[in-house]
């Protein structure tokens, strides 16, 4: 046993000289690979991440929500629709939100107002998500202004400042009363911008949304799942996305990789020649080729994972900010709840680390077991 | 010291590290966890539908809620949800209007 352990040992140590005899080709090929692993471990955690973050939050999301349409766009829908909606055999309760945009021509920043019950009493005070806080230096008791439609400005007291936990939900968000919000956007009494339904039973919701759809053709009824479909989609696309911006990355690298591992130097064959013409037998020269290959590649595996994870989840994905902010202003700042798909890491493995050690066993076998006359001479 | 046992060190460190993060991410940080059950909180309280992720334009604040297809409707540049966004240019007359001044 210990003298199988010292035979391996003696290999890869041999291995390792023989990496370190081509130090700046190795190292320059090590930082690539970990830096290609880190790229594409990162894009998979975080879309993974934000993927089961949607799905955790979301899930308290209504049963169905009624938009109506018209001329195809969403708008405004009429409170008795409501009353309606809520007789259909299985609706639970039947709530109207009001809400909208507000665009601040200030700062280019875009928020949602919307209304909360629990400002009825306070017509001249809004609740504030912390983005907008920090955005606009803002504090319990300040005054905002917004303008109306008419452009004529009304004043609001800050009440509170949501927690920065809840950013990632309400980062842009402002809560005003019933009254402030009709007053602020002019809204039409009689109308809601569109119905939040419970279904108890969510067996009944596909038969709820095609009675709704039946009875109320110019209505479309949004269920939770489709909801949550939406979100899946998305990070779907917007990975993908990174996935196509990193693929000229990546294919340069295979191409650098495959280059290196395939090709043998003209000073590695006469090397391999050597090393059989004084007694190393074909499966020696293999595994010494197996122990270059698993040096650089798990290296780089484990190194770029580990970092992709750092990055991720103790600096919120900071390098990807960009491409999601988009021309956003306010941007929400939170931490994702850490989670590791064994699975993903598994797949992330076999498309890196097994294809660069074979590719690297491959030529040697064919050198190794050339005649070593044959191999030195060329 | 011989090199092998330097690179078995250093594997075994890497190896450690990897394990250790995985441990960390099947005990979930406190710090984290409270971002998540106070977003879907609030969620549930306010019947919210969205995540605040892409505040620049109303279909990208609220993807679940906006209309089917919306392209170029608040900035005709801003990065669409669509695919075919980031591939067509918004017509030539809507660009106009955002042109700087001159």
């Amino acid at each position: 046993m210990n003298r199988l352990a010292n035979r391996y040992r003696n290999i890869l140590d041999f291995a390792l000289s023989s990496l370190f005899r081509r130090k700046g080709k190795n190292l320059s090929l090590l930082a690539i690979y970990t830096l290609i692993v880190f790229a594409l471990a990162s894009l998979m955690l975080f879309v993974s991440a934000m993927k089961r973050e949607a799905a955790v939050i979301l899930k308290g999301a209504p049963s169905m929500v009624v938009q109506k349409m018209a001329v195809g766009r969403h708008d405004l829908i009429p409170l008795r629709y409501a009353a309606e909606i809520g007789a259909i055999r299985g609706v639970g309760e039947v709530m109207p939100r009001l809400w909208g945009y507000y665009y601040d021509s200030l700062i280019g920043a875009n928020y949602t107002f919307m209304v909360s019950a629990s400002l009825a009493d306070y017509p001249e005070d809004i609740i504030i998500g912390n983005g907008i806080a920090r955005l606009r230096n803002l504090a319990e008791g300040d005054i905002m202004p917004f303008n109306a439609p008419d452009k004529s400005p009304i004043l609001f007291n800050v009440r509170r400042v949501m927690s920065h936990e809840s950013e990632l939900a309400a980062a842009d968000l402002i809560l005003i009363s019933e009254k402030g919000f009709r007053t602020l956007f002019n809204f039409p009494t009689g109308y809601a911008t569109d119905l939040a339904l419970t279904i108890s039973n969510p067996k009944e919701v596909a038969i709820i949304a095609a009675k709704i759809a039946d009875r109320f053709p110019d209505t479309r009824p949004i269920p939770r799942s489709e909801i949550l479909r939406t979100y899946d989609s998305i990070f779907d696309w917007r990975g993908g996305m990174m996935i196509v911006m990193l693929s000229s990355a990546v294919f340069s690298f295979i191409i650098f990789a495959w280059d290196k591992a395939t090709g043998l130097s003209a000073e590695e064959r006469k090397e391999i020649g050597i090393l059989k013409s004084i007694g190393w037998e074909t499966s020696d020269v293999l595994l010494l080729k197996f122990w270059e290959g698993v040096v650089i590649s798990l290296s780089a595996f484990l190194m770029g994972v580990i970092i992709a994870y750092c990055h991720v989840f103790f600096f919120s994905a900071s390098l990807f900010e960009h491409a999601l902010k988009g021309w956003a202003v306010l941007y929400p700042r939170f931490r994702l709840v850490p989670a590791i798909d064994p699975y993903e890491l598994a797949i992330l493995f076999f498309l890196t680390v097994v294809p660069y050690t074979t590719s690297t066993i491959i030529p040697s076998w064919r050198a190794a077991t050339a005649d070593p006359d044959t191999a030195m001479r060329s | 010291m011989r090199q092998s046992t330097l690179f078995l060190t250093f594997t075994a460190m890497n190896i450690l590290l990897f394990s250790l993060l995985m441990l960390h991410a099947r005990t979930k940080p406190a710090g984290a966890l409270a971002i998540q059950s106070s977003c879907a909180e609030l969620v549930k309280e306010l019947l919210l539908t969205d995540l605040c992720l892409f505040t620049e334009a109303r279909y990208t604040r609220n993807p679940a809620m906006a209309d089917l297809h919306s392209p170029f409707q608040d900035h005709p540049l801003s990065l669409e949800h669509f695919p075919s966004g980031s591939l067509v240019m918004p017509p030539a007359v809507i660009r106009r209007g955002y042109e700087p001044s001159r």
